[in-house]
C-alpha cells in the first residue's frame, strides 16, 4: 500500500511536468498566433502602416478616420442587418428540420443527408452556384418565381435585394445547426417524455414543457456560435458576389451594388489587403471583436434567465 | 426534475375519435413525408442545376424554360475548364500538400494536448483549457493582420508555410481548439485502467499517448482528419491573402479566381469548376457520414 501510494505521489509530480510539456506546442501556438497578434493588432490600431513606408505612431488619428468613415457605418449596418435576421432565422429553420427528422420514419437518414450536405460544401462552390441561381435573366430563382407569377428581382445586382439574397442562400447551409439540434433532441432522456405522457401531457405540451427547456443549452450554444460565425462566414460569399460584379467607378471599395454587400469582414479585408492600411484595419478588427465580445457577454449574462442546466453533468 | 413539476396534470386525451390511432399516425407520416420531400427537393435543386449547367453547350444555358437534361451533353466542358484554362493538376497538388501537412500537425499536436488535458493533473490545467476553448469564440479577423505582417516579415508570403505552421501550434484558424475538444471528450471515455496500468509499469506519458491512447482513438481520429482535410479543401480566405502566384494556388482559390475572371459569361464552365470542387466532398461525406455527423454533434453537446 505504502509503495503504491508513494508511486502515485511521484506520478503526480511527474504529471505536472509532463502535463505542461505536452502542452508546449499549443502554448507556443496560442502565444505566437493568438495572444501575440491580439495585442499587436491593438497596438497597430494606433499606428499608420501603409506597408510601403515604415509604421508610424499616429495616436487617435485612426479613431478620427473611423468617425468620418461612411463605409464603416455602412459595413456595420449591413452586418447588423444580416446577423439580426439570419441568426434567429437559421436557428428556427435548423430546429424545425431537426424536429421533423427526430423520429423513426422510413428513409429518414436520406433526408438527413440531403439537409446536412450543403453546409459542408466549399463556400466558393456554393457562392458560384448561387450567383448563377440568382442571375436576373437566366437564373433558376427568377424562373421559379415567374412560374407562380410572383414578382422577380435582380437579387444580387439590386441594392435592396442583395442582402435578402445572401440570407436566402444561407438557409441552404443550416445543416450544421440542424445536426446540433438533432443531437440535442436525441440526448433528452426518454423517461421525461414517458413521465409527461403518464401525466397526460399532449404532444404540444410535451414540446413546450419538456423538449424546449431541455434543449435550451443547445439553443444557447447555437445562438452564441451563430453570432460569432455570421460576423465572419459571409466573407467568401460576399467576396465572390462583389468581385464578379467589380467595383463601379464611383465606388472605392468593393461592396456590391450600393455597397449593399459590404459586410464588416469584407470591408476589413478591403482596407487591410487591398488598400494596405494595416493600422486602420486593425482598429476596425478590434471594433468588430469588441462588438462580438459584448454581445456574447450580454448573452451569457441573460442566459441564467432562460437556459436550463440539468444538474451538473459536466466532468 | 424541475421540468417535470412544470408539467401540469391534464385529463387524458379523448380516445373516441372517429379515426383509429394507427390511421392517424399513418396520415401524420404521410404529411411529414410530403413536407420533407418538398424541402428536400428545394435543397437538391441547386446541385442538379449546377451539374446540369456544367454539361451544357455554350448558349443553351440561357434557354427558357431551362433544359434540365442538357442537349447535347458536353463532357468537354470539364476538359476545357480544368485543363485548358487553369493549371488544375497544380491546384490539386498544392491543396493535397497543404491538407496533408495541416492534418498531420493538427492530429499530433492536438491529441497530445488533449491527452494532457484528459489524463494528467497539473496546475493551471483548467485555465489553459478555458483559454483554448475561448479561441473558438475569437473572430479570426482580429489576429489575421498581425499574423500576416509576421509571415511577411519571415518571408513566408506566397509559400504554404502560413497555411501549415499554425496547425502545428494547435491553433489552425480553422479548428485546432475543435480538435483538442473532440480528442479530450473521446479520451475521457477510454477506461482509465488501460493507461494507468501502463503508467504504473513505468511508461512515460508520451509513450502512453502514442501506444495506448492513439491506437484506441479510431473514430475520433477519423472525425478530426476529415474536418482537417475538408477545411483545407474549403478554405478560401487564408490562401487568398497568403498566396500570390498562380502556381501556388489551392483549388478553392484557383477556381474562385477563375470564376471571377470569367464573370457572368461562361456559366457552363463555371459550374464545371464548382462541380469539381463539390464532388470530392460528396464522396468523402458518403464514405464517412458518421464521422461527420458525430463530430458536429459532439461539439454541439458540449453545450450541456
Amino acid at each position: 500500500m505504502v509503495r503504491v501510494a508513494r508511486r502515485r505521489g511521484g506520478m503526480l509530480r511527474e504529471d505536472a511536468i509532463w502535463g505542461w510539456l505536452l502542452q508546449a506546442p499549443v502554448i507556443a501556438g496560442l502565444a505566437v498566433f493568438v495572444a501575440g497578434p491580439l495585442l499587436a493588432s491593438l497596438v497597430l490600431s494606433f499606428m499608420d502602416w501603409p506597408m510601403l513606408t515604415p509604421p508610424s505612431f499616429v495616436g487617435l488619428d485612426n479613431l478620427n478616420t473611423l468617425i468620418n468613415d461612411p463605409f464603416f457605418v455602412q459595413a456595420i449596418g449591413n452586418t447588423a442587418f444580416v446577423t439580426v435576421i439570419s441568426v434567429p432565422l437559421y436557428m428556427v429553420v435548423g430546429l424545425l428540420l431537426a424536429l421533423a427528422l427526430d423520429r423513426k420514419l422510413r428513409g429518414i437518414s436520406i433526408y438527413r443527408v440531403i439537409f446536412f450536405l450543403p453546409s459542408q460544401l466549399p463556400a466558393v462552390a456554393n457562392a458560384i452556384v448561387w450567383l448563377w441561381m440568382f442571375n436576373p435573366n437566366y437564373g433558376l430563382v427568377n424562373w421559379v418565381l415567374g412560374i407562380f407569377h410572383l414578382p422577380m428581382s435582380s437579387w444580387i445586382q439590386d441594392p435592396g435585394m442583395a442582402k435578402p439574397a445572401l440570407i436566402i442562400m444561407g438557409m441552404w447551409t443550416t445543416g450544421t445547426t440542424m445536426i446540433v439540434y438533432l443531437a440535442g433532441l436525441q440526448g433528452i432522456p426518454a423517461e421525461l417524455y414517458e413521465a409527461a405522457a403518464i401525466d397526460g401531457a399532449s404532444a404540444q405540451r410535451r414540446f413546450w414543457n419538456v423538449t424546449l427547456p431541455m434543449l435550451t443549452p443547445v439553443i444557447f450554444f447555437t445562438l452564441i456560435m451563430g453570432i460569432i460565425n455570421t460576423t465572419q462566414s459571409g466573407f467568401t460569399t460576399t467576396y465572390i458576389f462583389t468581385a464578379v460584379n467589380g467595383p463601379t467607378a464611383t465606388e472605392t471599395v468593393n461592396g456590391g451594388p450600393g455597397n449593399a454587400l459590404l459586410l464588416f469582414i469584407l470591408y476589413i479585408y478591403d482596407v487591410a489587403f487591398v488598400n494596405f492600411h494595416m493600422g486602420y484595419a486593425s482598429l476596425l478588427a478590434w471594433i468588430l471583436f469588441l462588438i462580438v465580445l459584448s454581445v456574447t457577454l450580454i448573452n451569457f449574462k441573460l442566459a441564467g434567465r432562460w437556459v436550463y442546466y440539468e444538474g451538473q453533468t459536466g466532468r | 426534475m424541475a421540468v417535470l413539476t412544470q408539467v401540469e396534470k391534464q385529463e387524458p386525451r379523448g380516445t373516441s375519435l372517429w379515426l383509429s390511432k394507427r390511421v392517424r399516425e399513418r396520415v401524420g407520416h404521410l404529411v411529414l413525408h410530403l413536407v420533407l420531400i418538398g424541402v428536400g427537393v428545394t435543397f437538391l435543386v441547386p446541385f442538379v442545376w449546377m451539374i446540369s449547367t456544367s454539361l451544357k453547350q455554350s448558349g443553351t444555358e440561357f434557354v427558357n424554360p431551362p433544359q434540365w437534361i442538357p442537349n447535347p451533353i458536353m463532357w468537354t466542358n470539364y476538359k476545357e475548364a480544368l485543363l485548358a484554362d487553369v493549371p488544375f493538376l497544380t491546384y490539386m497538388k498544392n491543396t493535397l500538400i497543404i491538407a496533408v501537412a495541416v492534418t498531420v500537425g493538427d492530429v499530433l499536436v492536438t491529441s497530445l494536448s488533449a491527452y494532457s488535458f484528459a489524463r494528467l493533473r497539473w496546475p493551471g490545467r483548467n485555465i489553459l483549457f478555458i483559454c483554448v476553448l475561448a479561441t473558438l469564440m475569437l473572430p479570426n479577423i482580429v489576429t489575421v493582420i498581425p499574423t500576416f505582417l509576421m509571415m511577411r516579415y519571415l518571408g513566408w508570403i506566397d509559400t504554404f508555410l502560413p497555411l501549415i505552421v499554425p496547425a502545428w501550434g494547435g491553433v489552425s484558424t480553422l479548428g485546432g481548439a475543435f480538435s483538442i475538444f473532440l480528442f479530450r471528450q473521446f479520451f475521457l471515455t477510454i477506461p482509465r485502467d488501460l493507461d494507468e496500468a501502463a503508467r504504473v509499469d513505468g511508461a512515460t506519458p508520451l509513450r502512453v499517448w502514442w501506444s495506448v491512447m492513439l491506437p484506441l482513438s479510431g473514430p475520433v481520429l477519423a472525425t478530426v482528419v476529415i474536418f482537417d482535410v475538408l477545411n483545407s479543401w474549403n478554405d478560401f480566405f487564408n490562401p487568398l491573402i497568403y498566396l500570390d502566384s498562380q502556381s501556388n494556388f489551392t483549388m478553392a482559390l484557383g477556381l474562385g479566381q477563375y470564376v471571377i475572371g470569367h464573370s457572368g459569361t461562361l456559366y457552363n464552365l463555371e459550374m464545371a469548376a464548382a462541380t469539381v470542387m463539390t464532388i470530392p466532398v460528396l464522396v468523402l461525406f458518403f464514405v464517412a457520414q458518421r464521422s461527420f455527423i458525430g463530430g458536429i454533434a459532439t461539439t454541439g453537446l458540449a453545450a450541456r
